[in-house]
């Protein structure tokens, strides 16, 4: 603060600090506060608002748990979405390591600005682009069938697929990054002195890089599992008929049926179960919170 | 166990940058030899050759007699000590030391009583539980030469391993290196830039500078006879002179320089008629109220450093060069005053005439 003062006079901290106030405030925790309290209300019409049924309860909560369609739709939705955290994952850390200890460094800008350039796209228009991309009689089959790896078009978007392989892409950055700062900041030396005792390639990673790696490998998969919970473009473009994502339903209630306080409750339910299951997977693997937060 | 080190005319190259220039040693089994030179020689570099992570752009590398070509560090049986140590931080100090063993399948009871066993061969032994963040600096570096050794390598090679550590820390554990390696007849090479570690550890000195090997030759006879100028200045205090060979008889030349002609020793490959150097070293300088023999410089005494156990004395000669001498301190010797005029003497076989560049004297060296 003390910073801000000296670098910009009073005049335009107090206009920043109003603005990023404003903000966090107005557009951020008030409408949270707003929902919050109405996920507690029953959906009345206009005139019997404020009326003798209009008190708070759980119900729009356990419609959820009457509901089993619902709550299987949640459990394939984390499901899945742990998937995407483990295939991103996959592809992030070899990746990152190649970035962090491998690559030239010369290179890295060069690379960095490849992998960032996708991002300056909407992500509508990513998600669209592989709804094209995986169409049945689009470029990918028509590539495999040219190149003689498959023999018939495949039907890429059904069941889930689609939904993961959009997913991936869309997120799998948030899990390179973390990984690659956590393997930038470890020693080259220990990597050598584990060879050195003879320790395979394998071991090396999996007794010395890895450990270190832990807490960017968990606020990577945070970042993406939450991200992918709550994603509703990817799922809405790429899903199939037989695939549905939670977030669809929260949209269906406060869209379709225009019950924006069982929507709420709904949204509120996928934050707080997937941060319960977030907190019981970091316990299982025995990550606390502070390592993330480093 | 243990293995001879075969350098063969070994070049590193970087880019267009030669760090290891032709060197050729052979190193042998059981002894320990140290590679001394200042910053950026290359001794980090022949170092690394060995153990694998480089490989050398011109010769042959062989441990034990086998050419180590295309084995990769961990086919080696060389265990390297990082100068930073780069030990474990996740893994407390018994799964440090036992690493190697996990690596080689060995259980895990079995790798917990060697490593307590290495423990003990260190001077740690209640240290097995610990974090390696508990751990002073002494005691992470003896953990390192524990991890090291619990993979039975047939060389070890050590990176200025006590460079972090203080005088004190430092001198004890030259002590504990050499007993080590005496007790367990590995082969050790060891990388300093400290000529006083270097002298008083090593079976052998390879004295490096700039890529090359300079000399290779016991301690004694890296400051006694050292084979030109670099490694006559890069070891040990000297009074230089730059003059020219005039008459030489048996091992000994007449050397005119600014400050008179002396007669002194010649060193390889100097010859008559050669511009040169003459090294001679302060503990050599005797102190006479008047002129005496062939080699005898009129000077006037500027300062008197008392350092204990010796005497410093520095004097400047009629041309203004400044000289100096050390007089033990064992009170047979009149201390002399800033202000005397004296003589300083010396004998010819004391002094020798050098060619080569002599070293840029690092600060701490
Ligand atoms: N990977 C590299 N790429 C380019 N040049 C290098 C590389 N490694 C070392 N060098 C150069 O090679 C020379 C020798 O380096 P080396 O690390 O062997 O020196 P050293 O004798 O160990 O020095 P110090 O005592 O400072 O550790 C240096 O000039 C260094 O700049
Ligand atoms: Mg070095």
């Amino acid at each position: 603060m003390k910073d801000l003062l000296n670098r910009y006079g009073l005049l335009l901290t107090t206009v920043f600090a109003v603005l990023t106030g404003f903000w966090i405030l107005v557009l951020v925790v008030l409408p949270n506060i707003y929902l919050f309290e109405h996920s507690f209300k029953p959906y009345l019409p206009v005139a019997e608002l404020g009326g003798p049924k209009d008190v708070y309860s759980l119900d729009n909560y356990l419609t959820f748990f009457r509901s089993p369609i619902h709550i299987s739709v949640f459990f394939w939705t984390v499901i899945y979405s742990a998937v995407v955290t483990f295939i991103c994952f996959l592809i992030a850390y070899p990746l990152a390591y190649y970035l962090s200890k491998v690559s030239a460094r010369a290179l890295l800008p060069m690379i960095f600005l490849l992998l960032f350039i996708p991002l300056w796209v909407s992500e509508v228009l990513r998600s669209f682009a592989w709804f094209i991309i995986l169409a049945l009689k689009g470029p990918l089959n028509a590539s495999l069938l040219g190149l003689g790896i498959i023999e018939d078009p495949v039907r890429w978007i059904t069941g889930f697929r689609g939904v993961i392989i959009g997913l991936v892409y869309t997120y799998v950055l948030f899990m390179l990054f973390p990984l690659y700062n956590a393997i930038q900041s470890l020693d080259t030396n220990q990597i050598e002195a584990a060879e050195d005792l003879g320790a395979p390639w394998w071991r090396t990673h999996w007794r010395v890089i890895l450990p270190h790696a832990k807490p960017g490998i968990a606020s990577g998969s945070v970042m993406v599992f939450m991200l992918s919970a709550g994603s509703i473009l990817v799922p809405t473009l790429l899903a199939s008929t037989n695939s549905r994502w939670f977030t669809e339903i929260i949209q269906q209630w406060m869209f379709e049926s225009q019950d924006w306080n069982t929507g709420s409750a709904y949204a509120f339910l996928l934050l707080i179960l997937c941060t319960v299951f977030v907190s019981a997977v970091m316990r299982v693997f025995r990550v606390k919170l502070s390592d993330i937060a480093k | 166990m243990s293995a001879g080190v075969d350098l063969d005319n070994v070049c590193a190259d970087f880019g267009t940058f030669r760090a290891v220039d032709n060197v050729a040693v052979n190193i042998q089994p059981g002894e320990f030899f140290s590679f001394l030179g200042p910053s950026g020689c290359g001794k980090t570099t022949i170092l690394r050759m060995i153990s694998g992570f480089i490989s050398p752009s011109q010769g042959v590398i062989r441990i034990g007699g086998k050419d180590m070509k295309g084995q990769r560090p961990n086919q080696r049986p060389t265990a390297l000590i990082f100068q930073n140590l780069a030990l474990f931080p996740l893994m407390p100090v018994w799964e440090n030391i036992a690493f190697g063993l996990e690596v080689r399948g060995v259980d895990k009871q079995k790798r917990r009583a060697r490593a307590e066993e290495l423990l003990h061969l260190v001077d740690l032994p209640d240290a097995a539980d610990k974090a390696v963040a508990q751990l002073s600096g002494g005691q992470k570096q003896r953990v390192a030469i524990a991890r090291a050794l619990a993979v039975e390598p047939q060389v070890m090679l050590l990176d200025e391993p006590l460079s972090a550590l203080d005088l004190k820390l430092r001198q004890h554990m030259r002590a504990e290196l050499r007993a080590i390696q005496k007790r367990t007849g590995v082969t050790f090479i060891y990388i300093t830039h400290d000529q006083g570690e270097a002298l008083a550890m090593s079976d052998r000195v390879g004295v490096m500078s700039q890529g090359k090997l300079q000399q290779v030759a016991n301690p004694r006879d890296i400051y006694n006879n050292p084979a030109n100028g670099f490694v006559a200045s890069f070891v040990g205090e000297n009074n230089i002179f730059t003059g020219e060979v005039q008459g030489t008889e048996g091992n000994l030349a007449r050397f005119a320089t600014a400050s008179g002609t002396f007669t002194a020793r010649l060193g390889p490959a100097v010859t008559q008629g050669m511009k040169a150097r003459l090294f001679l070293r302060p503990e050599h300088v005797r102190l006479a109220p008047g002129a005496g023999g062939t080699n005898s410089i009129p000077v006037e005494v500027t300062d008197v450093a008392f350092e204990g156990n010796f005497i410093s004395i520095h004097a400047r000669d009629a041309g203004g060069q400044v000289l100096l001498a050390e007089a033990r301190n064992d009170g047979a010797t009149a201390v002399p005053a800033p202000g005397d005029r004296l003589h300083f003497t010396f004998d010819g076989q004391n002094a020798v005439i050098l060619t080569g560049d002599t070293a840029a004297r690092d600060i701490d060296a």
